[in-house]
């Protein structure tokens, strides 16, 4: 529930998600759901000289169980809060 | 709404779906379920090769399992038909490890 809560609030601003399989996708944050599958964006793959396979995809679904990172704009994050949330979180509350 | 993560917005739509063995496989999506269970249709996998343009193999109408299904992602037709696939050379995506 945290991190979907988290995700929520960080719809619009751009993330770059690295997948389980190496491949990176650069795009703005559309939406989240329970699974965190992500929907991203005016996607761009990063490297696209390696991976041509998504050059005419513009926007994307990405299944939750496939992500490894999501990359966040340095100040896209309020350490604080979310830390404070994580404690609480983790007290079982 | 930020939490209405659904394939709805995609049905009849062009989309190309990157399996987690590593697979292109474009079509129409004609269903879907909340295990992300879809339904294909005039589907076609592209092989990608580094000796070679990119290969199309026509599949037909496809139920591929959520289980296996890493992206999804809406082809602009505009942009994919403007591409030289004939020209394309890369090494084919990788599986996806857990």
């Amino acid at each position: 529930m945290l991190f979907f809560s988290y995700f929520k609030d960080l719809v619009g601003q751009e993330v770059t998600v690295e997948l389980k399989n190496d491949l990176a996708i650069r795009g703005t944050l559309h939406s989240v759901d329970q699974y965190l599958n992500i929907k991203l964006e005016n996607t761009k793959v990063v490297d696209q000289d390696k991976y041509p396979h998504m050059l005419s995809v513009r926007n994307c679904f990405i299944r939750g169980s496939v992500v490894r990172y999501v990359q966040l704009p340095k100040d896209g994050v309020d350490v604080d809060l979310l830390h404070d949330a994580a404690r609480r979180e983790a007290r079982g509350g | 709404m930020a939490t209405a993560t659904g394939l709805e917005s995609l049905v009849d739509q062009y989309i190309s779906v990157i399996t987690n063995d590593g697979r292109n496989i474009v079509g129409y999506l004609k269903g879907f379920d909340q295990a992300t269970n879809i339904i294909l249709d005039e589907s076609h996998e592209r092989v990608f090769s580094t000796k070679e343009g990119v290969q199309q193999h026509v599949l037909g109408l496809f139920i591929i399992r959520g289980d296996n299904i890493g992206v999804i992602g809406e082809l602009d037709e505009e942009l994919d038909a403007s591409l030289d696939l004939s020209e394309l050379r890369a090494h084919p995506l990788k599986p996806v490890v857990h």
